[in-house]
């Protein structure tokens, strides 16, 4: 037999036992007793040297050539074997995907905060600066400088916490008005600001009446403010906070430090304007007290009614988170229930 | 204040339904509450003619009736009630009828005896017992004579009328009454209105010989009394009963109904003494003096203050001005003489009476807010004719005026100008003057100024913005344009502050605790706990409750009750943290400091229980991996550090730990006292608290990039024992110092302290990474380095190197 039907023969015996190999072991013996170094083709190469010189590169060429086939059928093999032990793995991993994901802590911000927020960032797109005062008042600040001398009758209107005779627990974030009033230099520019906080009343705790809620005091002043853009930046904060298709109209009202003063009401978002329970078949829902800022009140903070004037609003955000979600008693806000806390969380 | 409908129609020729009146009330005026027909809901209520009546053979109380309805055959009622007698027109719910409260009334058996139908109290068919007369407050209600049997019962008593229920702003006293309720109207519709003039006819005796009043004018600016003699006492007629029910009075006689008529007509509050029982013939305007007692009209008894004005005969005080008469002097059935008394109390003086002595009356809220004093001796002359025809009373001869300071009225200038500037709007100056003149104000126009007299009845109306709200309104706010702001361009920024409270809650929110807001004022006992500095405490003066009398001095006591509250509710999970002010004291201070606080408080598990993982309760390292990743966050600048605290008495003495930021206590963490836990009926609880307002305050790091090392890390574990007492804080501070210039982190894996190790002992291990940032690093480098940490453990700590 020459050495290329030898060749030829292994070359046929080797692919045969490639194809028999059922392991990555087998395939590695296969290799091993085909291509070792005391395989047969080395064997046959070594033969080699009794060729003449025509033939030996003749056959060196073919035993390359048989070598490189048995290898690349040993690795197709190999790569055959592989995936299938891969693919049976896989199948044992099968898993149930519809059991539940393993939760993760995740933390929500409180729906009032949520709320207050989202006018923050209503009037800071609008230019508004975002100021906070003091929870502990003076009486000047609250009462006096809001036009509401001692002994008149509107404070009847807001039961206070009385601290001493002149110290209070703020009853609203109006005396941020006129704290800020006193310091703006108006060469600077108009003064425009925001301050939410905390406010407390003295009353009774009930679905309705909370002696702690929220607060969101707005003031505009500058040369030319008129009530029309008070009703323009209203409408805003309506569509901001409950949607486009809210209509807000103005109600005259009365507040000491505003003239004129009104109330704000808002489509029933309930029944759209025809008429509910909720909005006592008015079509409407009372959810803010605004008004253009008094002379008294810019004249106390040294601002000169003459040349400037402007606006004041205030918002409940516990009202509006009431209306908004349906929230039926206002004590859920400050009990911090978890099962009502987590209740909030839709930002999409 | 509640308004008829039809009696506004007998002034204004109004073609406008009774809820679109009270929609334009709403928009332009004051507030509307309700709009109520006392007839909504009732069906089949007719008059009915008792023919004859029996006893029920089977009851001592119970009479069968034989009555008309105005059909063929009487209807035979059983009627329990004490004053049913033959021959009475009678409200009868017929068989199939609605009654009050939508109760329907079937032909029924009383103790055997058939009834069809029933006869009725005013109660029964929706009167409040407020407004019943008092002759029919426990019986049924007789009408009168002339009603026809079958007829529907609800024009004999008025129940036809819509009631507009007005809440009225505590500056438009005006709207307290019938006219001035009109003249808002024809301005909103602009209509002409007439009012009724007075038609007094005098007789009898000058009233100065038999009456003299003495008034301090600055308790009372106006002050007059008439005298009417020889008046019949008897029930008001329909009519005028009518008026008063749908007002929400009740008919008591002709001569009081009459004084409660001219107030809802006038707004004028009236009073009528009984002449007679006056001590002398002097009434004095006073203040009260020190020991004066007063039993008022309700019977109330009274200790007078000296600040309460009083109207006083010559012996005692007769009646709590302004609020309520006195009993003493009450009209009652024997009354012959009636001095009516019209005034303006200065509304100060009232407000304070009228809390002073809780009495709330309709009275006193009209003197609070003022009423016309240009109207009040017309009030007065009103209700004296008034007893002249309804009680055929004698109305002596002039009235006694004690005091009659009319204020002027307001005299405004404004221009069309300033009108528009403010207003947004483009109003010529005819229309203005015109919806000015609507109101009833003098308008005069020099140019486009506006010189304005407002009547005195509007004494809510002084400067110019008050005229612009009249304007405003009656122009109609709807037709205002709807614009956003223009003039200088302004920023709008959070400050740093700002910031930094937001990026806080977001940080907390992302550690997985929910955000809560309890309540800040709290008890004495929790206002003082867990106390991060000296302070007094800051009480309410008047609280509602012992729950909230003091102000809070830590945030973390709120989040216990809001966990307590959970507790309770069987939510045993609670993750919370608030973030909110806290408020210090100085001794000799009143007004306390605020500082803002962030605090949090953990129970029961952070991660549920699942299906692939079992619950891990809380512990002091899951609040502190909490704090850690928070401080992380807010990228405080200076080593925070954490020292136990053995100290706080609210805190477990072992579980406890002080928070440093550079040496400086910013606040603890740890496990609630069980103690205290107790207490608040809570579970183990691990909470922190931290002065926020100190972070804000702290310097803080930027972010910057570093470059990641292209060149491989090594690591090398080391492990030891040491003595219990040794922190793991002590150790990595000393591989830190000690470890040499490549070293990158420390980072402990294991700690046990089991019985494998020596008592006294317990073993840490740690891993240390090395790392260069320009070229590999080499093996002997690293050796070197580690070495002489471990060398430093043994000197430094003691410690045994495994």
């Amino acid at each position: 037999m020459s050495l290329k039907d030898k060749l030829s023969e292994l070359r046929q015996r080797g692919l045969t036992e490639i194809q028999k190999s059922s392991d990555l072991k087998d395939v590695n013996q296969v290799r091993v007793s085909l291509l070792g170094k005391k395989g047969p083709i080395t064997e046959v190469l070594r033969g080699m040297r009794d060729l003449d010189a025509e033939e030996r590169p003749k056959v060196g060429a073919f035993a390359n050539e048989i070598r490189d086939d048995l290898t690349a059928a040993l690795t197709k093999r190999r790569e055959e074997l592989e995936n299938a032990v891969l693919n049976a793995r896989l199948a044992n991993e099968k898993i149930d995907v519809t059991l539940p994901g393993t939760p993760v802590a995740k933390g929500e911000p409180h729906v009032i905060q949520q709320i207050i927020d989202q006018i923050e960032d209503l009037f800071l797109g609008m230019g508004y600066q975002v100021l906070s005062g003091p929870e502990v008042e003076e009486d000047k600040y609250n009462f006096e400088m809001m036009n509401l001398p001692k002994n008149h009758p509107a404070r009847d209107m807001q039961d206070t916490f009385y601290i001493t005779k002149e110290i209070l627990m703020r009853t609203q974030t109006s005396p941020m008005q006129a704290r800020t009033l006193e310091k703006h230099d108006f060469s600077q520019g108009p003064l425009k600001m925001i301050s939410p906080g905390v406010v407390y009343r003295r009353d009774t705790d009930d679905p309705t009446h909370s002696h702690q809620f929220h607060q969101v005091e707005g003031l505009v002043i500058d040369k030319h403010v008129t009530m029309a853009d008070l009703k323009g930046t209203l409408q805003v904060l309506a569509h901001e906070l409950f949607g486009d298709k809210f209509d807000v109209r103005l109600r005259p009202s009365y507040f000491p430090f505003t003239e004129p003063s009104v109330e704000a009401d808002i489509t029933c978002f309930n029944c759209g304007g025809k008429g509910c329970s909720v909005c006592k078949n008015t079509g409407w829902i009372e959810v803010l007290g605004a008004g253009m800022v008094h002379p008294n009140v810019l004249k106390m903070a040294g601002v000169d009614p003459d040349v400037y004037g402007g606006f004041a609003f205030g918002v409940g955000p516990d009202r509006f988170a009431m209306l908004k979600y349906g929230v039926d008693d206002i004590r859920n806000f400050y009990l911090n229930d978890v099962r009502f806390l987590t209740q909030f969380t839709k930002k999409g | 204040m509640k308004i008829s409908y039809n009696w506004i129609k007998e002034y204004l020729d109004l073609d406008v339904k009774p809820a679109d009146l009270a929609e334009k009330i709403e928009r332009t005026s004051v507030e509307v509450d309700d709009v109520v027909k006392p007839s909504d809901g009732l069906k089949k209520i007719v008059v009915g003619h008792v023919l004859s009546i029996e006893m029920h053979p089977d009851s001592d109380h119970l009479h069968i009736c034989q009555v008309d309805v105005g059909e063929d055959d009487p209807l035979q009622i059983v009627c329990g009630a004490p004053n049913i007698d033959k021959g009475q027109k009678v409200i009868v719910a017929l068989p199939g009828s609605r009654i009050a409260g939508n109760v329907k009334i079937k032909k029924s058996k009383m103790r055997g005896v058939p009834s069809a139908g029933m006869i009725c109290a005013l109660q029964e068919i929706g009167f409040s017992d407020d407004v019943v007369p008092k002759d029919y407050a426990d019986g049924i209600y007789v009408l009168p004579a002339d009603a026809t049997p079958g007829d529907d019962v609800y024009d004999y008593l008025g129940m036809n009328d819509s009631l507009i229920d007005l809440d009225v702003t505590p500056n438009r006293g005006d709207m307290l009454s019938l006219n001035g309720t009109l003249h808002d109207l024809a301005a909103i519709y602009d209509r002409p209105v007439t009012l009724d003039q007075v038609d007094l006819k005098e007789a009898g005796q000058a009233i100065e010989d038999q009456l003299a009043v003495h008034v301090d004018a600055d308790l009372a600016p106006q002050y007059r009394m008439r005298l009417v003699k020889q008046v019949k006492l008897a029930p008001s007629p329909m009519w005028l009963q009518i008026r008063l029910w749908n007002a929400g009075y009740r008919p008591i006689n002709n001569v009081v109904d009459i004084t409660n008529y001219i107030m809802l007509k006038y707004g004028q509050p009236l009073h009528a003494f009984d002449y007679d029982k006056f001590a002398g013939q002097d009434v004095y305007v006073r203040t009260a003096k020190a020991g004066e007692k007063l039993t008022t009209l309700d019977e109330g008894e009274h200790d007078l203050d000296p600040q309460d004005i009083v109207i006083a005969d010559d012996k005692a005080p007769i009646a709590l001005a302004g609020v309520m008469g006195g009993l003493s002097t009450a009209i009652s059935d024997e009354t012959v003489t009636v001095a009516i008394e019209s005034a303006v109390f200065e509304h100060d003086h009232i407000r304070k009476a009228a809390q002073r002595h809780h009495l709330h009356t309709d009275a006193s809220q009209r003197f609070e807010r003022g009423v016309n004093q240009a109207g009040v001796q017309e009030a007065l002359d009103a209700a004296a004719q008034m007893m002249n025809e309804l009680a055929a009373g004698e109305v002596q001869t002039g009235a006694v005026v004690g005091s009659a300071n009319i204020p002027d009225p307001a005299v405004i200038t404004i221009t069309l100008g300033h009108i528009n500037a403010v207003l947004g709007t483009d109003l010529d100056l005819a229309k203005v003057t015109h919806i000015l003149e609507s109101l009833g104000f003098d308008v005069a126009s020099k140019g486009e100024t506006l010189t304005v007299t407002v009547p005195v009845r509007r004494n809510d109306i002084h400067i110019p913005a008050d005229l612009l709200e009249e304007i405003a309104r009656i122009y109609g706010y709807d037709e205002l344009p709807t614009t956003l702001l223009t003039g200088r361009m302004t920023m709008g920024t959070l400050t740093s502050a700002q910031k930094l409270m937001r990026a806080t809650r977001h940080s907390l929110e992302g550690l997985g605790l929910n955000q809560a807001i309890s309540y800040a004022l709290t008890t004495e006992d929790k206002a003082k706990m867990f106390l991060m500095q000296d302070s007094e405490t800051t009480q309410l003066a008047w609280p509602m409750s012992v729950d909230h009398a003091f102000l809070r001095m830590n945030v973390v006591t709120g989040l216990l009750d809001d966990i307590a509250y959970n507790s309770a509710r069987k939510v045993k999970d609670v993750a919370l943290y608030e973030q909110g002010r806290v408020f210090y004291r100085e001794n000799g201070t009143d007004r306390p400091s605020e500082q803002e606080h962030i605090a949090g408080a953990i129970t029961g598990t952070l991660m549920p229980a699942g299906w692939n993982q079992p619950a891990q309760e809380v512990d002091f390292y899951q609040i502190k991996g909490i704090v850690e990743a928070y401080l992380k966050d807010m990228a405080v600048n200076g080593d925070v550090t954490y020292e136990a605290n053995t100290d706080m008495p609210e805190m477990h003495p072992g579980r406890t730990a002080d928070i440093l930021v550079h040496g400086h206590r910013i606040g603890f963490m740890g496990q609630v006292h069980p103690t205290i836990a107790k207490q608040f009926k809570i579970g183990a609880t691990y909470v922190f608290e931290l002065n926020l307002q100190a972070i804000i305050d702290m310097p803080k790091q930027e972010n910057q990039y570093d470059v990641i090392s292209r060149y491989p890390a090594i690591t090398r574990d080391i492990a030891m024992l040491v003595a219990d007492d040794v922190t793991n804080e002590q150790i990595v501070a000393l591989i830190e110092k000690r470890g040499g210039a490549f070293l990158q982190s420390v980072k402990l894996f294991d700690v046990y302290d089991g019985v494998k190790v020596p008592k006294g002992k317990k073993s840490l291990a740690y891993t240390l990474t090395y790392q260069d940032k320009n070229e590999t690093l080499v093996d002997d480098a690293v050796t070197q380095a580690f070495e002489k940490v471990e060398k430093r453990l043994q000197d430094d700590l003691g410690a045994e190197i495994r």
